[in-house]
């Protein structure tokens, strides 16, 4: 295990004031921040900074840091002395608001046992090994998984690595690597979240474990996209086949073929919709298709007599003032 | 520790969540809640509490407060604005994202 200079992860000097830290932390929570942040790694390095908040914000474990990180360096090896933390007194606080994943080992190290997590009975400088029974549902933790747009088309099984901090029986947080195998069913959206019923933290004293959400994300497809359900993509089609009609092959993300029929004097950019052809569930959502009108190559021989024959006879046609009166009709 | 063939138990948003489930998978208290449904910041149900049923989308507009309130000591009509800034976002990349841009 390796040491961490949390002073240095939040960039203040070790006798930094609490406002100091707390100021410092807040422009790091704001550059950091999941939403906005543009920075490759930017949750880890939230991850970081929550902990060393977590640490320096608090008087208690501040002090107990200090003691033991005298003269110490980031990333140089250690390894808590036996009762390193003898003579402190920690009033019990849990890691208010730290998701699962948030905890590195050094800090599961040192403070796993300076209290319950949240929601925890305070337990003076034991956690709950320093009382009797306690009953307490375990947290619930939420993680991401990222799926491809034909996983949740079909289904899929998916293998989650994941950390999280878990009790042992003394009362210490230690954090645990575990890997799932979860069973994704078809028709799962993005933004869903799917609940795995007691994968997440440990509960105590025979109390249920937590429940684990994950979040659904998908990977960018090449054709497609999911809205609310509704598979959205484009349908490319020939001129002729846009003004006189036709039935044109779609391939969906299964690797089947729907036929979906183009009415006659159909424009670019009118959608087409194909209820129950959207991705499968309960209740399925439809196939919205978007068409793009693709004109042939003007440095084709062939095609370039039949632009001229048009241009020729056409001559009322003003494609200026067509567009201008389907927008107008809100086409 | 390896657990093998974990089974999904329901698509959350078939069922949605009680606001205890919420409390629980959001890190919150009850009377945290409360508070911002009294005062609006939050999408209200119909009927009585107890049968009300909360959505990922809620899930997600409450982990976001709770995170901005903490981070930034932040009043909780704040956090509300903020996180209506960021579903703003999310609203916008979504239309990027389709118009081929993102």
């Amino acid at each position: 295990m390796e040491f961490k200079d949390y002073y240095q992860v939040l960039g203040v000097p070790r006798d930094a004031t609490t406002d100091q830290i707390k100021k410092t932390f807040r422009q790091l929570a704001r550059k950091y921040h999941p939403d906005v942040s543009k920075e490759r790694d930017a949750a880890a390095r939230m991850s970081e900074v929550n902990e060393a908040h977590a640490v320096l914000s608090d008087p208690e474990r501040r002090a107990a840091y200090d003691a033991i990180g005298q003269g110490r360096q980031q990333g140089e090896p250690f390894t808590p002395p036996p009762d390193w933390d003898a003579g402190f007194e920690f009033s019990g606080r849990g890691f208010e608001g730290m998701d699962a994943g948030d905890f590195s080992d050094f800090f599961a190290e040192l403070f796993g046992r300076m209290g319950a997590p949240r929601g925890g009975r305070a337990a003076t400088g034991g956690g709950p090994r320093a009382g009797g029974p306690l009953r307490m549902r375990g947290e619930d933790h939420h993680a991401k998984i990222v799926l491809d747009l034909e996983d949740a088309w079909r289904g899929a099984t998916r293998q989650l690595s994941l950390r999280s901090p878990q009790l042992d029986a003394e009362g210490r947080v230690t954090l645990q690597s575990r890997t799932l195998d979860v069973k994704i069913p078809p028709g799962v959206k993005p933004g869903q979240l799917i609940r795995l019923a007691g994968q997440g933290g440990a509960g105590h004293g025979g109390a249920p474990a937590g429940d684990l959400f994950l979040e659904v994300h998908f990977r960018a497809h090449p054709r497609f996209h999911v809205e609310a359900g509704n598979l959205v993509g484009e349908l490319p089609v020939a001129p002729w086949e846009a003004a006189l009609g036709a039935v044109v092959p779609v391939q969906l993300p299964d690797g089947s073929t729907l036929k979906v029929r183009v009415p006659a004097g159909a424009q670019g950019g009118r959608t087409l919709r194909v209820p129950g052809k959207g991705l499968p569930g309960k209740t399925p959502g439809d196939l919205e298709l978007t068409v793009r009108v693709v004109l042939p190559s003007a440095f084709d021989p062939r095609a370039r007599k039949h632009y001229e024959q048009m241009a020729a006879e056409l001559r009322d046609f003003d494609a200026r003032k067509v567009a201008q009166a389907q927008s107008e009709r809100g086409e | 520790m390896r657990s093998t063939d974990a089974l999904i138990e329901a698509a959350f948003d078939d069922a949605g969540l009680s606001l205890d489930e919420l409390c629980r998978a959001s890190a919150v208290n009850p009377q945290w809640l409360h508070e911002r449904l009294e005062a609006g910041l939050l999408p209200r149900c119909e009927g009585e509490l107890a049968s009300w049923r909360f959505d990922a989308v809620t899930v997600r507009r409450v982990r976001r407060m709770r995170r901005i309130e903490r981070d930034f000591d932040a009043v909780p009509e704040l956090a509300a604005l903020v996180a209506d800034l960021f579903d703003e976002i999310d609203a916008l990349r979504a239309r990027l994202r389709r118009a081929g841009l993102e």
